[in-house]
């Protein structure tokens, strides 16, 4: 057990290593700041709110991680597989799901190193009035799982393909899809027809299992409901690569 | 250490490796030879561990490949075609990730590191980005990654290819000096590696062995195997052919040159044999005139290998 824990650990330093001797990682996490600071700000009214919370920043977090996560995600198995690394760490002493989990854990670090950078906004409305930390610090957290589950599923997407394009659109539309699924120009759509549908529909999206966290609300459905996504991706992955192989 | 029982592996219809069957031991260095499109690699691949087989066994050290795959994987050192390596590290942090993942650590990390980098001469790019490097700096990477635990079996798929011909002679030396005490099986399309390295070699082809064996013993089943070539000047080519025919066991004689006087020919005997008894004979048959040249063939595997592999194509 160790040694597949020393495995994973060794697969995710060689990741992350690789993230930033490239400029994958620089470009990712300026634009993400730059793109986060923007719409907090300037669309999402931080300051016409009137309330000390970072309302008007997590609430665009499904549509920023609907793009850059996909852009992280796309080379995670499709470069391997292009490049031909894949067999190279295959035919190593490590499992495919170690292979798999410390490729995944390296990214989703990746992606809460640069969700920690935006701490100066945390300081910033710490600064302006008395926020509730708390209800923050959920936020941060429902963040973090809302990326993973992005991650997760760009990593399947990459599993499919050589090709980091075809990878990167797949994620993105399969992402839009949970994202829409709670959006309530789609909900109030389908709430014409039925509303136990709207409710089956809506608790397959992020949207409806971040905005516990938003409010502060810890629902351990929402915790499950991202873990499960994560796990599910992660499996499909595994089941994919190892088609692959089969030939 | 490497056996492989009836290994086959269909991709979809068509049969890539058909009922291979054969083993390594310590100490052996065994050459896969065989056209493009074979089942080299495919073998290979299915060998380390890479792609299950539709059916058959490879066991590695004891370990069967799928069942106690680790454990089998420990034992390997693989050098895949093309020789992949992460193009966004250095050449130090590739090899020190291939050894960590190997579960060597510390200072048994930093040693095996350098074991392996002296012994592909990496040195002058230690810091280079892999991406950088040129096409034989890069093969020479992956394959002191593939030696860097120092494993006692090593698959190594065409090792050679696009190196130079000095960096072709340093890794055929490395693969022999390491075969004495390693079982090694390399893939490779270039004949005269299986002299320079070889103890045994197999040919395959359309994912059968076609020939297993000493590359003396490859070079006996070619139809040149045996024959005598002698070059003898002051006589003519019939003359000369009248003569050859009359001397015990001669099947057939050709003359291949004639030229300023001087007779180019070569005599095949009935039955090959190598002790030297029908050269001797020609050589008596054809005192009293100048003899300048005259040597017993060996055959040749190029020969060979064409003979079998085009045979069986056009079946």
């Amino acid at each position: 057990m160790s040694s597949a824990f020393a495995n994973v650990k060794t697969i995710a330093k060689r990741e992350l290593a690789g993230y930033f001797s490239s400029p994958v990682a620089y470009v990712f996490i300026v634009i993400f700041l730059l793109l986060s600071g923007f719409f907090t700000f300037m669309v999402g009214g931080f300051f016409e709110r009137g309330e000390a919370s970072l309302v008007s920043f997590f609430m665009w977090h499904p549509w920023f991680y609907l793009f850059l996560v996909p852009a992280v995600g796309m080379r995670l198995w499709a470069e391997e597989r292009r490049v031909g690394t894949l067999e190279l760490l295959l035919t190593m002493p490590v499992t495919a799901w170690q292979a798999i989990v410390g490729k995944f854990v390296a990214s989703w670090l990746f992606l809460g190193l640069a969700l920690g950078l935006t701490f100066p906004l945390v300081i910033t409305v710490n600064y302006l009035g008395s926020p509730d930390n708390g209800v923050i610090l959920a936020g941060y957290l429902g963040s973090l799982l809302m990326a993973g589950s992005y991650l997760a599923i760009s990593c399947l997407t990459s599993a499919l393909t050589r090709n980091q394009v075809v990878s990167f659109i797949i994620a993105v539309v399969l992402c839009l899809f949970l994202i829409l699924a709670g959006f309530p120009p789609v909900t109030n759509l389908l709430a014409r027809w039925s509303v136990t549908l709207v409710e089956l529909v809506a608790s397959f999206s992020f949207i409806t299992h971040f905005e516990g966290f938003q409010k502060g609300v810890l629902d351990s459905r929402d915790v499950i409901f991202f873990l499960s996504v994560i796990g599910f991706s992660l499996f499909t992955t595994g089941v994919i690569l190892r088609g692959h192989r089969a030939g | 250490m490497i056996k492989v029982e009836q290994l086959k592996k269909l991709f979809g219809p068509k049969r890539a490796v058909d009922g291979v069957s054969f083993a390594v031991e310590q100490g052996e260095v065994l050459g896969f030879l065989g056209p493009n499109g074979a089942g080299k690699s495919t073998t290979m691949r299915m060998i380390t561990g890479f792609i299950p087989p539709t059916e058959g066994r490879v066991t590695v050290g004891g370990h069967d490949m799928w069942e106690q795959p680790i454990a089998a994987k420990r034992l390997i050192g693989y050098l895949p075609e093309n020789a992949p390596a992460y193009t966004d590290m250095t050449v130090q942090g590739f090899l020190n990730f291939a050894a960590e993942i190997r579960g060597l650590r510390g200072d048994a990390r930093k040693t095996a590191v350098n074991r392996a980098v002296e012994m592909c001469f990496l040195e002058s790019v230690l810091h280079q980005s892999v991406e950088t490097l040129s096409k034989g700096y890069r093969h020479r990477t992956c394959f002191a990654q593939s030696i860097i635990h120092d494993p006692p079996v090593l698959v190594l798929d065409e090792p050679t290819d696009g190196l130079d011909p000095n960096q072709k002679h340093e890794v055929r030396t490395l693969i022999r000096t390491m075969g004495k005490k390693k079982a090694i099986i390399f893939s490779t399309h270039i004949l005269e590696e299986v002299d320079a390295a070889c103890s045994r070699a197999i040919i395959i082809d359309r994912g059968r062995i076609v020939a297993n064996g000493t590359p003396a013993e490859l070079r006996a089943q070619s139809e040149l195997a045996g024959a005598v070539t002698l070059k003898v000047s002051g006589v003519a080519g019939n003359e000369l052919t009248a003569r050859l025919y009359q001397v015990n066991g001669t099947k057939k004689v050709t003359v291949l040159e004639e030229k300023d006087g001087r007779v180019l020919a070569r005599a095949f005997p009935k039955t090959p044999e190598s002790n030297g008894a029908y050269a001797r004979a020609i050589g008596e048959a054809v005192q009293g005139w100048r003899i300048e040249e005259l040597h017993l063939e060996e055959g040749r595997l190029d020969e060979v290998f064409r003979n079998i592999t085009l045979s069986d194509t056009q079946k």
